[in-house]
């Protein structure tokens, strides 16, 4: 007799719809890493579900040479850190060492660097408007539009310094020469053109739907989270936290002109791009008032600087707010004619510290434009 | 309705049917090399004046020879195929790509007599050679073996997927007028015959009569082609290219000859069905030089559209497209098709026809605007006067 076969229950097995994970190595070569920055996205589909930033392709050890350089001569590595905002750095460089010595720069000379340093945000917010336009898919034309106008600081910048990137042109305790004669005018003239560049870029690319689909919501980073990741300048502000190192630790002469800070609501991308717009107008607001303002002669070099700066020992940080945030020197002197130890914080590299935060869960096409809207330089953060 | 003219009666001496059809072969390949390099001229040069540029200039007269240059130097790259690539669908994707490009030529009217061949059902044959495009991109994705071509080939087809649908039945639409026309002229059939199609627009260009159609017909040709804002799956800023990025030389180069050809098809289709081909404004009696001159002036103006809409239009996410396609082009086409259905059916005249369509391209634009200003919330920032103030622990940390 053949045993009864027992028929058992058919037992519901759960298959899952099982996807593999691919990991794509974006950058450094790739057009939209800003330069040669690499990230490693996992992606689950078209879903980015984890990110691997790795940096140091531009390492170049400008801290450590500035150490082997006397006080003025390692100014000319300020201007390759960040290269878009080179006087912003170099303001950085000279108020760091002139506040170690104790030399106070005359009141032209404070003027013709704040309407240089602010022209430069505005230059380096232009060349963000473009490769964020670029990011989010504009054909080349809202990269060529800000560059229109860029070309005509440039131009502005070379006529003032005979360079048109790396200026080299601020000195502790003021300037290397004189600004050429129609320097106001050719200001007041810039100051009117950008406005029209600005509202063209304005016009372009701010209410466009797509954008706003694209932008909106994306990449949201809290006011808490972006203070916690020590996120600063405009990336700051578009979370919600109006801290302007202009106006919170003022130096300088900003406290002479009025303006406002943007600040945005929810801290997406959208608002990280509304904010530098209206910086750029604000920054334009702040030029105008000084190059009215500004004194019409009198010595742009402090006077009886010594010929070898050999500040007491002391340490000291200078912090400024350069177009992507905090820029700041950390200078140490030992008594000799070079610092014994220099480090650049430079914004770049905290404000990228958000960028897995911010990425993961998205799209890939998301990816770029939040590291877009981050406004990267790579020169800076790997210095 | 008179007949594809016939080559031997033009030419004057009698030739065999083979030799007919190698003439029109050779016809349409000279035309897709001088319309690719005419084109990607043009857009070079179009695009640039958007930018701001001026665009080549230093190959012969105002660069006129650029495109020629190209040609030549990509023709004489070396053709390199990635070692772990595989090897028969990398290399037949381009033919997948190109063929049915090549065959979409052939019911394509230029003038009353001509095309390649007389279709009766060309509007579908067009429809169902574009749909096999697609093969060849996926091939082309999938054979390289480069994650970013794989993106991009799985991005086109769900593009292709997406935007076919509405395409067609925007088309539908017109097929549905024609053949409403047709049979009140005692015809039964041949609504699908683009050149009965082009001879319905004598008077009225069915652009008037379906301008929702025209729009979303012209929305799934941008997607269709891979042209921005649809560009996802060539993204430059994302995938560096999609699925032909690891082409070179001349299969690169016969991408780009597809890209372009399809291009022009598209807007001669277009032209076609919406705006009249050779007939409108000018009727059926005007002569072979002014139909011919009609047919391109339309296609020209429509490709002009699509430079233009290239220069002044970012990309969608991939998401977003489908999410366009299916709930918002969808619907609509199908109201459109329902709402011409009705009308026809009882007898309804044109210009309601007209009308509701035009109603229903309007709420769509509002929708869509609508939709964005909501998503966009208003003035999402806020100006504070900076004034000196001192730092204060709750301003800058708020939450704790």
């Amino acid at each position: 007799m053949a045993e009864q076969v027992v028929m058992t229950e058919p037992v519901a097995v759960e298959r899952e719809f099982q996807t593999v994970d691919m990991n794509i190595n974006m950058g450094p070569q790739h057009p939209s890493t800003h330069g040669v920055f690499r990230m490693v996205l996992t992606v689950d589909g078209e879903v980015v579900k984890d990110v691997i930033p790795y940096i140091g392709y531009l390492h170049r050890g400008a801290e450590k040479l500035s150490e082997a350089l006397d006080y003025r001569g390692s100014l000319g590595f300020q201007d390759r850190t960040d290269y878009l905002a080179a006087f912003c750095n170099e303001w950085v460089h000279v108020n760091a060492t002139e506040r170690l010595a104790g030399i106070e720069a005359p009141e032209r000379a404070e003027y013709v660097r704040l309407i240089l340093s602010e022209f430069n945000r505005v230059l380096s917010h232009l060349m963000f408007a473009g490769a964020f336009g670029t990011d989010v898919g504009f054909f080349g034309t809202a990269f060529t539009w800000a560059f229109k106008e860029r070309e005509l600081i440039q131009d502005f910048f070379e006529a003032v310094t005979g360079d048109r990137m790396m200026y080299n042109y601020f000195r502790v305790g003021g300037l290397a020469w004189e600004p050429h004669e129609t320097f106001v005018e050719d200001g007041h003239w810039l100051v009117e053109r950008l406005r029209a560049g600005v509202a063209d870029l304005d016009a372009l690319m701010t209410r466009n739907e797509i954008m706003i689909a694209r932008c909106r919501d994306v990449g949201v980073l809290s006011a808490e989270d972006a203070v916690n990741h020590g996120v600063t300048g405009p990336m700051l502000r578009a979370s919600g936290v109006a801290f302007d190192l202009r106006v919170d630790e003022p130096y300088s002469i900003y406290d002479r002109f009025e303006w406002d800070i943007p600040v945005g609501d929810r801290g997406d991308v959208y608002d990280r791009f509304l904010v530098r717009m209206e910086e750029m107008r604000q920054s334009l607001r702040i030029v105008e008032q000084a190059l009215d303002q500004m004194p019409g002669g009198g010595p742009i070099v402090a006077e009886g600087l010594p010929a070898r700066l050999r500040p007491a020992p002391a340490e000291i940080y200078q912090r400024q707010e350069g177009p992507r945030g905090e820029y700041g020197i950390y200078m140490v002197s030992d008594g000799s004619d070079k610092p014994w130890r220099m480090k650049v914080r430079s914004p770049c590299f905290h404000n990228l510290s958000a960028l897995k935060q911010m990425t993961i869960g998205s799209y890939i096409a998301d990816a770029v434009i939040i590291l877009g809207s981050v406004d990267i330089v790579l020169g800076e953060v790997d210095r | 309705m008179p007949d594809a003219i016939v080559l031997s009666e033009f030419a004057g001496i009698g030739m065999p049917d083979w030799v007919d059809a190698l003439i029109r072969l050779v016809f349409i390949v000279a035309l897709m090399t001088i319309n690719a390099l005419a084109l990607i001229y043009l857009e070079r040069k179009v695009l640039a004046r958007f930018q701001a540029r001026v665009g080549p200039t230093r190959t012969g007269p105002v660069g006129i020879l650029q495109s020629a240059a190209d040609a030549l130097k990509l023709l004489t790259k070396e053709d390199v195929r990635p070692h772990s690539a595989d090897r028969w669908v990398f290399e037949l994707a381009v033919f997948f790509v190109f063929v049915p490009v090549f065959l979409m030529f052939i019911p394509i009217p230029f003038t009353e007599t001509w095309f390649i061949r007389d279709l009766e059902l060309g509007f579908l044959y067009v429809f169902a050679v574009l749909g096999l495009n697609i093969v060849g991109v996926i091939m082309a994705g999938w054979g390289s073996d480069n994650k970013y071509a794989l993106l991009g080939g799985i991005r086109a087809a769900a593009q292709a997927i997406s935007y076919e649908l509405p395409m067609l039945l925007a088309a539908a639409g017109v097929v549905m007028i024609a053949a409403g026309h047709l049979l009140d002229g005692g015809l039964v059939g041949g609504a699908l015959n683009l050149n009965t199609i082009v001879d319905q627009q004598r008077t009225t260009p069915y652009l008037l009569l379906q301008p929702l159609g025209f729009v979303i017909f012209m929305i799934g040709a941008l997607a269709e082609m891979h042209r921005p804002p649809f560009d996802m799956p060539v993204a430059e800023s994302e995938v560096v290219g999609g699925y032909f990025v690891e082409y070179s030389g001349i299969r690169w180069s016969m991408f780009f000859l597809a890209e372009y050809t399809g291009l022009f098809l598209m807007v001669m289709l277009g032209s076609t069905v919406f705006l009249g081909g050779w007939n409108f404004p000018f009727g059926e009696d005007a002569g072979l030089g002014l139909q011919i001159v009609l047919t391109l002036a339309k296609a020209s103006a429509l490709i002009f559209l699509l430079f233009w809409l290239r220069a002044m239009f970012p990309r969608l996410r991939i998401d977003q497209l489908m999410a366009f396609s299916w709930k918002v082009l969808l619907p609509f086409a199908l109201l459109q098709v329902l709402a011409n259905g009705v009308i026809l059916a009882y007898g309804g005249p044109d210009w309601v026809v007209a009308l509701v369509s035009l109603a229903l391209l309007v709420s769509l634009v509002a929708l869509i605007y609508v939709l964005m200003r909501t998503k966009a919330g208003g003035d999402s920032i806020h100006l504070e006067p900076a004034r000196p103030r001192l730092v204060t622990s709750t301003e800058v940390a708020p939450g704790d």
